[in-house]
């Protein structure tokens, strides 16, 4: 039997299949459907300081391949998320957790981490800089290298918590934006986020969804985050989740050899619900196929 | 742990009025509890499930109406019997039945008239004495208006009196829904799934004629998942934020901001 198991920052993971923040709530929607215990871990909805409504709706439009949300960070805000949804995870989840935090400034990002650092549940803090759909912050902070920069030493100085910085695809070289966050003193990189995109419907012949622009993401995007995984393995010397379109156990072996050590799923747990539980299944023997022994031998294997 | 996911099989795919669909399928509809609810379609080729609401059911068997307005549900009409959809099944809150009292009214405004059918018939079946109002824009385009008459034929001491609307007067009384309103004499509660000019113009409406009648609305937003976990559709409530695809589809009109 092939070993998929992997590690992130010394936090062992029984297999690498991570939902993505954003496509799994807190975890309640999908206990419901199967044990989410079979999951490496996940990355619960991105949090705030404040509790969100998000953007105006209609927020979601269909591509091909692929979707556009512009939910806009609607989530509970930290405290409720510590005192009401972090309890409630605890009674059907019992790995550990991975905090995604957003934030509007860096004090808000510092506070958020800082609370989050006091929860045993939390294995790793990932650090959304990458959020299209919010005005002010979210992916100001990850466009920028000095900005990421900042950002990464302000929530390190509060947390003993392995620090991931989430990316965003939006920027013209993610290898500057990684490696300032890596100076920073970032324990890990996330990425991609999704691609600022546009929808218009044209027979009113206005953008689909109320705030006209959206994050775009699903298959569609599959090739450009294994591009900018396959650049930032090259670029530090630091563990990678692969984010962006994966939908399949070829997809998981496709990021890992472009450089990730283990994956986030979103979109395709929007239309198939059970996607995660399916993969973990079908790895195995994908890896007999493959002649795959352990997993994290592959990790960035494209590079040889 | 519950299978959301069915694979059901096309029974019947068939035109029923301009551009309107009514589907039978054949499977496993045990997810399936209260009227209103409704199920999220991967029709293949696209990228995100349609959801459409749940106009009848019954052990082995469920019944959807749909408009064609888009691609998907073009593909959908071009379906046939024998072909298969994988559907999640069950979604959503639905109506509650227990608040109808004895004369509910029901209103369905174009293709917001599906989820209201199986309404009626849940609350006949309890005996309750049902008003149904059905507003379309034109002749061509009433549906179903027969199959709620139907309803009177029950053995339960309920009843169904059914009234149309439509807008240019081709079909019923001209006008609105609310045009239908002064010939019911009593209502203790109603219900309505239609678009949102219909719903403001109904409680208007109602209000005028006596204050605080306990309604319940069905809403539409567009959805990523249908279940739950992307809080695509939110709406804003007295009650604080809810997702339209799990905390509703159907909120108590007390409760909401139109
Ligand atoms: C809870 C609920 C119940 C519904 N019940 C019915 C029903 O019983 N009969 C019926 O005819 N229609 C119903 N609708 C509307 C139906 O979902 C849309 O008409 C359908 O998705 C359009 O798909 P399309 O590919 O043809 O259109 P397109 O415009 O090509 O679709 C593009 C995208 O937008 C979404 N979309 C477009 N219009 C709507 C809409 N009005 N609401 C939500 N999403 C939309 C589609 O799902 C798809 O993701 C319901 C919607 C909701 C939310
Ligand atoms: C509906 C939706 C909501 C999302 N919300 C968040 C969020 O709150 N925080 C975040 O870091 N990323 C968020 N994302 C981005 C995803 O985590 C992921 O980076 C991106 O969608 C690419 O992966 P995918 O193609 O598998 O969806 C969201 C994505 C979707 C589809």
């Amino acid at each position: 039997m092939p070993d998929i198991s992997t590690v992130l920052s010394g936090i062992k993971l029984d297999n690498p299949i991570i939902p993505a923040s954003g496509a799994f709530g807190f975890g309640q929607e999908f206990a419901r459907l199967y044990d989410i215990n079979v999951l490496g871990s996940f990355s619960f909805k991105g949090t705030t300081l404040e509790r969100r409504f998000g953007n105006p709706t209609p927020r979601i439009a269909e591509c091909r391949e692929g979707m556009i949300n512009s939910v806009g960070l609607a989530n509970p805000g930290i405290e409720a998320v510590i005192s009401e949804e972090l309890p409630e995870l605890k009674k059907i989840f019992h790995k550990p957790v991975i905090a995604n935090i957003s934030g509007f400034s860096i004090d808000e990002y510092k506070y958020c981490c800082e609370k989050v650092d006091k929860e045993d549940q939390v294995g790793i803090i990932e650090v959304n800089i990458s959020c299209p759909n919010v005005h002010a912050g979210g992916m100001a902070f990850g466009t920028s290298p000095d900005a990421a920069a900042e950002v990464t030493a302000a929530v390190k100085s509060v947390t003993h918590k392995p620090v991931y910085m989430k990316l965003s695809p939006n920027v013209t070289d993610i290898t500057a934006i990684a490696k300032a966050c890596a100076s920073a003193g970032a324990d890990g990189i996330s990425l991609i986020n999704t691609l600022l995109g546009m929808r218009i419907d044209i027979k009113r012949g206005k953008p689909v969804v109320a705030n006209k622009m959206g994050g775009f993401s699903g298959p569609a995007i599959f090739p450009v985050a294994v591009r900018m995984v396959y650049q930032v393995y090259e670029a530090v010397k630091l563990p990678i989740i692969g984010i962006g379109g994966i939908s399949t156990a070829e997809d998981v072996i496709e990021m890992m050899m472009a450089g990730a050590s283990a994956v986030e799923i979103g979109a395709a747990n929007l239309t198939d619900p059970y996607v995660c539980p399916k993969i973990i299944e079908a790895l195995p023997g994908l890896c007999e196929k493959l002649k795959i022994e352990k997993l994290t031998d592959i990790i960035g294997k494209a590079h040889n | 742990m519950i299978q959301l996911e069915e694979i059901m099989t096309i029974l019947s795919n068939e035109k029923i009025a301009a551009d309107v669909y009514k589907m039978e399928l054949s499977g496993n509809t045990e997810l399936v509890s209260m009227p209103g609810q409704f199920v999220n379609i991967k029709v293949p080729g696209f990228y995100l499930r349609r959801p459409i609401s749940i106009c009848d059911y019954e052990p082995g068997k469920l019944t959807i109406i749909y408009k064609l307005v888009g691609n998907g549900t073009d593909a959908m009409s071009k379906m046939q019997a024998g072909d298969e959809l994988n559907m999640l099944m069950g979604l959503g809150n639905g109506f509650n039945t227990e608040l109808s009292g004895e004369y509910p009214l029901l209103v369905g405004g174009g293709v917001g008239t599906p989820p209201i059918y199986g309404l009626a018939k849940r609350l006949v079946a309890q005996g309750k004495k049902v008003s149904v109002v059905l507003g379309f824009a034109s002749k061509q385009d009433v549906f179903y208006q027969e199959k709620f008459s139907e309803l009177n034929e029950n053995t339960t001491g309920g009843s169904c009196k059914v009234y149309v609307a439509t807008v240019d007067g081709s079909f019923g009384t001209k006008g609105f829904v609310t045009n239908c309103l002064d010939e019911i004499e009593e209502i203790s509660h109603y219900y309505a799934c239609g678009p949102i000019p219909m719903l403001k113009a109904l409680i208007a409406k109602l209000d005028e004629r006596q204050k605080d009648i306990p309604g319940q609305l069905s809403f539409e937003e567009r959805m990523g998942c249908g279940f739950g976990a992307c809080v695509g559709c939110s709406i804003d409530t007295k009650s604080g934020y809810k997702k339209v695809c799990k905390d509703g589809p159907v909120f108590m009109s007390s409760d909401i901001v139109i």
